[in-house]
């Protein structure tokens, strides 16, 4: 518990209507979306200004508080599911959009900023934002950064990372911070941006963020093909890149989520097929129309069932439709889901499709997988109720036999999801322990008090 | 205070529905309410997890989760846009129900509810007398709204804009009553009225009479109606809902019908979707009754339309050389919990003189919400100002809608703004073309 003089010396600083003492409020924020034990703060704070940010930083620092910083609370791995002693930070008083620039292509926001406002308001002025998290109608622009989030655009924009040009963050200390710039090319000082970009809270606190914004595609196109064999599916993908075509999104369902999208939302998609590759090229009008033709030509010859091409809106939209629902199409199968986003090479799809056939055969467990064909990142869903503790055991069993398959193909723990605590275990598998202890060494140095989001990604 | 145990006992029948939310967060997105605050125990992810710490029985303070589970307009955006189909407003209700059997209905709404509302006549005789005296207190603000707002700025009435009770409800008119066959259609309905319509917009019961009459549909006004009861069920007073649900089901059921149809898009929502689902505990014949009805009651534009009543053109019926510009505002209980949007539009098009036009994110809650109008009057009204903001970007110089609480909510803000736009049912639009 914090002392009276803590919240009100809190009060001060955030003003007294934004610090939520009361226990029934505290506990609203005590959960992320991951599946984890959710844990009450001991405060919740609402700074309203950049200076109220930067003072309750200093204050919880001087003071020895853990501070985790939130926004929408969506996090899939943990990050944002607070200590019991500590103070949670809202940056959802923090939302302006500060500036667009049309000439220069950039947007400076502040970090509760929602990305599909952003995304709409630079997409009324002609440009483009692509990072497109799916949680990106709630998800804020600072848990962006925080997390590097990605979405179904990385194969051919890149993630949230690629995207920031400058930040301006608090330290431990409460000492505002600039690093990058509103040009293109900045080669000045240590990349600190870079070392904050999925640093998942546990460095700094942003304040403010620059964004490259690029300008909005002139028309797209949208395909969706159907294969009786998962093998046929993955040889397309890798056949579409060898021909140097490199689809704004490369999307694939398999069976059980197939089964799943139909039997939910009757999209009129084959129960029997054993895949579905959606994909969408964009850019220039003659340019869309060459490359969504070739990919047609290889979707045939690699043997696709049927092959369906939107031929306006509508249509895409009904395509899209299907991809857009395997989430929630998958999550009213049975009361818990576990999201997974274990990522890798993409020509070891194939293998990686069989391997989580075989983990759900051996766990005796439901798992649908659909994901990012095109950039390896495939999201096997778990299906389950937490509150069997003999199956929950099962599942925690499958997420580590999904790990060690994703290392032992090449790739990574982890997408676009972060760390957090859910992974965190599991993350010197993948780097070794030479990189979580430089990692904790740059922590100690950047934090001393450890007082920014402890516990999360490199664990102590 | 009642047992502690006792509370996590009932809670238990709720435990099922409540392990289905996994936490996404998607709510934020859509919640009216959780746009102005930003606080996490404002939106449903917030106010389900409080109620799954009672159910853990982590979490000992049933006041304080009631207070927060209460901050809330049953609007149903939420529901409608869970990616997980969580069934929210199911759940807070009986939420509602659970938490107000331990700490009691405060006492002011108890005399309202208990004393009132279950007992029909009684609350058509104090309205009645309300209707007489209102004059004295109020004082007339918009002609063209027709609104009155406090002479005695008065706690309750604040400074809200609010419509007077009508001289005459409907119940009390020549039209009320009636019992006229099939004609040309060979289908007969029963009307259910509703409280607002009744006393405060008689004149779009009127409105679905003379409708009725005109298209040859058989007409059977059921006597001594009661509220559909969404507000009892809102405090929690499921004893209160179950008499009404029992008196009204006693009344409707005198005469036979085809269809029961209503111009109140929450009596809609709550005969078809509460009326089965919250009487539980319930004698079965009560179950049976208002299961069978439920299935047969339909909104007036949704009736009109789905049983090709009136055919719809596609296109407006053009009858002068310019058309007034109507814009359509969609209430939650008629389009998030009924799936209805495009029958009341389709009605609009074939209403002469009128070019529909729409506004931006027709479906935004109006804030309104029933008692957390009376409630939150403060955040209330800066939802309202949102719609009242979408509504004058429309161009729209009548705004049409389908239930009279988004009618009084919509008038108030406008009539607040003084901007020259009216407020109409649609099947008043409609009524009026015919004359």
């Amino acid at each position: 518990m914090l002392s009276n003089a803590t919240i009100t010396a809190l009060g001060e600083i955030v003003g007294r209507d934004n610090v939520f003492t009361e226990k029934a409020d505290r506990l609203t924020y005590s959960y992320d979306a991951a599946v984890l034990d959710a844990q009450v703060p001991a405060a919740v704070v609402r700074p309203l200004s950049s200076t109220a940010l930067g003072r309750t930083v200093a204050f919880c620092n001087s003071n020895g508080i853990p501070l985790t910083v939130r926004g929408a609370g969506t996090n899939l791995s943990g990050g944002t599911i607070p200590q019991a002693d500590g103070v949670v930070l809202l940056t959802n008083g923090l939302s302006r959009i500060l500036e667009i620039n049309t000439q220069d292509m950039y947007a400076i926001v502040q970090p509760g900023v929602v990305t599909a406002t952003l995304s709409a308001a630079v997409e009324a002025k002609g440009l483009f934002y692509p990072p497109d998290p799916g949680s990106q109608a709630v998800s804020t622009l600072g848990g962006n950064v925080a997390e590097n989030a990605g979405g179904l655009r990385g194969l051919k924009y890149g993630v949230t990372a690629d995207y920031v040009m400058g930040l301006q963050f608090y330290d431990a200390g409460g000492e505002l911070i600039k690093t990058g710039s509103r040009t293109v090319k900045c080669a000045t000082g240590y990349n600190l941006k870079a070392l904050m970009i999925g640093s998942e809270g546990t460095l700094g606190v942003l304040d403010e963020i620059i964004l490259k914004l690029i300008p909005m595609p002139a028309t797209r196109k949208s395909l969706l093909a159907v294969f009786d064999g998962m093998d046929k599916a993955s040889e397309t993908v890798a056949a579409i890149i060898a021909q140097h075509i490199v689809p704004a999104t490369l999307e694939f369902l398999d069976n059980f989520t197939i089964r799943a999208v139909e039997s939910f939302s009757h999209v009129g998609l084959p129960m029997e097929a054993a895949a579905i590759l959606l994909i969408e090229v964009d850019g220039h009008s003659a340019q869309v129309a060459d490359e969504s033709e070739k990919i047609e030509k290889i979707c045939r010859q690699m043997g696709a069932m049927s092959i369906r091409v939107a031929e306006d809106d509508a249509q895409r939209d009904r395509i899209w439709t299907a991809r857009r629902s395997a989430l929630s199409a998958l999550a009213k199968l049975k009361p818990t889901v576990v999201l997974e986003d274990a990522t890798v090479p993409r020509s070891k799809i194939p293998a990686m499709v069989a391997a989580l056939q075989a983990i759900a055969r051996k766990f005796d467990l439901p798992i649908g997988t659909f994901g990012h064909a095109g950039d390896g990142n495939l999201h096997p869903t778990i299906l389950t109720d937490k509150r069997d503790k003999v199956e929950w055991q099962r599942v925690e069993a499958a997420i580590a036999a999904i790990f060690e398959e994703a290392l032992a193909l090449g790739g990574t723990l982890s997408g676009e999801h972060g760390t957090g605590l859910a992974k965190a275990g599991f993350l010197a598998k993948e780097t070794g322990m030479g990189a979580i202890l430089l990692s904790r060494r740059i922590k100690h140095a950047l934090d001393p008090n450890n007082i920014l989001n402890p516990g999360k990604v490199i664990g102590g | 205070m009642a047992d502690m145990h006792a509370l996590v006992a009932l809670m238990r029948d709720l435990e099922d529905q409540l392990a289905t939310c996994m936490r996404c967060g998607m709510c934020q997105a859509v919640c009216p309410l959780y746009a102005q605050t930003g606080r996490e125990a404002d939106v449903a992810r917030g106010k389900l997890a409080l109620l799954d710490g009672l159910l853990q029985d982590m979490f000992d303070q049933p006041d304080s989760v009631a207070e927060r589970l209460n901050k809330c307009l049953l609007c149903g955006s939420c529901q409608a846009n869970c990616p997980s189909g969580v069934r929210v407003i199911d759940i807070f209700l009986k939420a509602r129900a659970i938490l107000a059997g331990f700490t009691d209905l405060p006492a002011a709404q108890k005399i309202i509810l208990r004393g009132l509302l279950a007992r029909p006549a009684l609350f058509d005789r104090v309205a009645h007398w309300s209707a007489r005296f209102q004059k004295l207190l109020t004082r007339p603000a918009n002609d063209l709204l027709g609104t009155s707002c406090a002479r005695i700025q008065s706690p309750l009435i604040g400074r809200r804009h609010f419509k007077p009770l009508a001289a005459e409800p409907f119940h009390r008119s020549a039209h009320a009553h009636r019992h006229t066959p099939a004609g040309r259609t060979g289908i007969t309905v029963a009307f259910f009225v509703g409280c607002l319509i009744d006393k405060i917009y008689p004149q779009v019961a009127r409105a679905v009479s003379d409708v009725c009459d005109h298209l040859e549909v058989g007409l059977f006004i059921p006597e001594s109606q009661g509220c559909c009861g969404i507000p009892a069920l809102s405090a929690g007073d499921t004893a209160t809902f179950q008499h009404l649900v029992r008196h009204n089901l006693d009344q409707i059921n005198k005469a036979p019908f085809d269809y029961l149809v209503t111009a109140c898009a929450t009596c809609t929502a709550t005969i078809r979707e509460m009326w089965p689902l919250m009487l539980h505990d319930a004698p079965r014949d009560l179950r049976t009754q208002a299961a069978a009805l439920a299935e047969k009651t339909l909104d007036i534009s949704q009736f009109l339309i789905d049983q090709s009543i009136l055919i719809p053109t596609g296109t407006e019926s053009v009858t002068r050389p310019n058309p007034v510009p109507v814009s359509y505002h969609d209430p939650c209980h008629l389009k998030k919990t009924l799936g209805i949007a495009s029958q009341p539009r389709d009605v609009l098009r074939a209403t002469g003189g009128y070019r529909l036009v729409e506004m931006r994110a027709p479906d935004q809650c109006c804030g309104m919400g029933g008692s957390f109008n009376l409630k939150y009057y403060g955040i209330s009204s800066q939802i309202g100002q949102r719609k009242r903001e979408s509504i004058r970007d429309a161009g729209c110089r009548v705004v049409a809608t389908s239930c009279p609480a988004c009618m009084l909510q919509i008038t108030d803000a406008l009539s607040q703004a003084d901007d020259p736009v009216e407020v109409k049912h649609v099947i008043e639009l409609y009524a009026e073309s015919l004359k």
